[in-house]
């Protein structure tokens, strides 16, 4: 039991850091309009809604820690912002199903949404950049459509490697009865 | 059934907060102290630098491939185009050479040796940039292990890129002059003119930067002059172009001009960077160039607080800005290339 575990964590980790490098190195040039979608934020969320806040909580505050890292100015910002991303998403467990698409698009939109919200309230708005009409109509509305673009392709694989473990976790706890 | 549920919703509720208290306690922590975020750095290093070193290579490679399948015809073009050049360019030269001589006599005579032309660079490739859209700092594959420091200007070609902000054992994070949080003060490299080069983030997608804050007085600043770094930053080297004027106009309060700058890197492809291995600070409390060099730069300084308060004594500056002029070794070099 402890050996699937890990697996779950080590296959966890390792999709996380994937999406975080893609995000990184491959999507700065599949830029539309300069704005690229925000994979961990669809990650995140669909992590939280599948398989509770716990989870959702850890992936959220360690995708935003590598952020944090490379990017933040200052550590632990984009990982708390992550971190209630995913509670919140994870609250949302039990009226999740495998197949329904809707939930999951509107849960994603709706963390895309109140992402851009806050960095633009904690980083802009606080060094009295006003203009908030134009952030939104030029990067926050634009970065939400093309998140939601890429939740159509994305989150079909999350759901088969969630689908996997899940498959997996099942035999081998039928095999111990 | 119902109980263990409970037990497992409150023990969430635990772990959030528990989890949201170390985000406030890292973000207190590394508000105060940059020693905090040292271990972190060392965590990136061992997980996602090699992975994004590894995805840039292939990217590259690939793009060298693409690159290869262009036609002979554009090359063959190219080339005559290019050697055309160099014959203007050698003629140029020459002409260049000889005002070199000439300012290092005059520096020579005015005790001012300081070369910009010759910083010492270590070459670095882009290997990742920045996971959102809000801002523009990328990471590039030198660090501290290679003598990468904080502070450390940034150039690509013979442009400013920007400015070190991190530093990991083998990475170290970039912050553009096109950023929202960036501030450069820059001059106008004709007249000295100073002004502030301010990224701005609505203005990313149109490929210009902002420029600030230059005294409306009798210099004529136009279309297409250049715009390098200050004397009076204290962060960036001085005279390492930023980038063309591309408008301006005189602000409503009649004190101040402003207007827009084409920066002369190409942001959005960029991807071999030159760290300039000498900070700012390093480069102006060298020894022997300390004494005779401060009061000259100092003067300018007040001067300039000075006219930012009352712009009116428009003449006096002037005078005093073409008496401070004959550092930038680059300032005889564009004007003949201008002229070219």
């Amino acid at each position: 039991m402890k050996k699937l575990k890990r697996k779950r964590i080590i296959s966890t980790a390792l999709f996380v850091l994937v999406c975080y490098m893609l995000q990184c190195t491959l999507f700065p040039r599949l830029t539309l309009g300069s704005v690229k979608p925000n994979l961990m934020i669809i990650v995140t969320a669909a992590f939280g809604f599948m398989r509770g806040t716990k989870e959702g909580m850890l992936i959220g505050f360690f995708s935003g820690l590598l952020m944090d890292i490379q990017f933040g100015n200052i550590i632990g910002l984009y990982a708390l912002i992550y971190l209630l991303v995913g509670y919140v998403n994870g609250l949302f467990e039990q009226m999740y199903y495998d197949e329904d698409i809707k939930l999951p698009l509107i849960l994603t939109a709706a963390s895309e949404f109140v992402y851009g919200l806050t960095v633009y309230i904690l980083m802009f708005l606080l060094r009295s950049e006003f203009n908030f009409l134009h952030y939104l109509s030029h990067i926050i509305i634009p970065e939400l459509i093309y998140t939601i673009v890429v939740t159509l392709g994305l989150y079909p694989l999350i759901l088969f490697v969630n689908q996997r473990l899940k498959a997996e976790e099942k035999r081998s706890a039928n095999k111990f009865v | 059934m119902k109980k263990k549920k409970k037990r497992s919703t409150v023990s969430n509720k635990y772990w959030l907060l528990c989890l949201s208290l170390i985000c406030v306690l890292l973000m207190a922590l590394s508000f105060f102290s940059e020693k905090a975020s040292g271990p972190f750095r060392v965590i990136a290093n061992v997980t996602v630098i090699p992975m994004q070193k590894g995805i840039t290579q292939i990217g590259t490679w690939l793009g060298d491939v693409s690159d290869n399948f262009q036609t002979l015809k554009e090359i063959q073009k190219e080339n005559d185009k290019l050697q055309a050049r160099i014959d203007e360019l050698t003629v140029e030269n020459n002409n260049l050479q000889e005002d070199k001589y000439e300012l290092e006599r005059l520096q020579e005579l005015y005790k001012l040796d300081q070369n910009y032309a010759e910083y010492e660079k270590v070459g670095a490739h882009v290997i990742a940039k920045d996971s959102g859209n809000w801002f523009s700092t990328f990471v590039i594959d030198k660090g501290s292990l290679h003598g990468i420091k904080e502070d450390m200007n940034v150039m690509a070609g013979s442009g400013l890129v920007g400015i070190v902000t991190k530093v990991g054992p083998t990475w170290a994070t970039v912050r553009a002059v096109i950023d929202d949080a960036s501030n450069v003060s820059g001059m106008v490299l004709t007249t000295s003119d100073k002004c502030i080069v301010r990224g701005d983030l609505s203005l990313i997608s149109s490929g210009r930067i902002r420029f600030e804050q230059m005294e409306n007085n009798d210099n004529s600043v136009e279309v297409g002059d250049q715009i390098v770094t200050s004397y009076i930053s204290d962060k960036y080297l001085q005279g390492i172009l930023i980038g063309y004027i591309s408008e301006i106009s005189v602000d409503s309060n009649n004190l101040t001009r402003s207007g827009y700058i084409t920066p002369v890197v190409d942001f959005k492809n960029l991807q071999e960077v030159l760290v300039i291995t000498k900070t700012k600070a390093e480069a102006t409390t060298e020894p022997p160039a300390k004494e005779k060099q401060e009061p000259v730069v100092s003067e300018p300084k007040e001067d300039v607080n000075v006219n930012a308060d009352e712009a009116a004594d428009t003449e006096a500056n002037a005078d005093i800005d073409t008496n401070a002029d004959p550092d930038p070794g680059t300032n005889t070099d564009a004007g003949a290339q201008e002229t070219e």
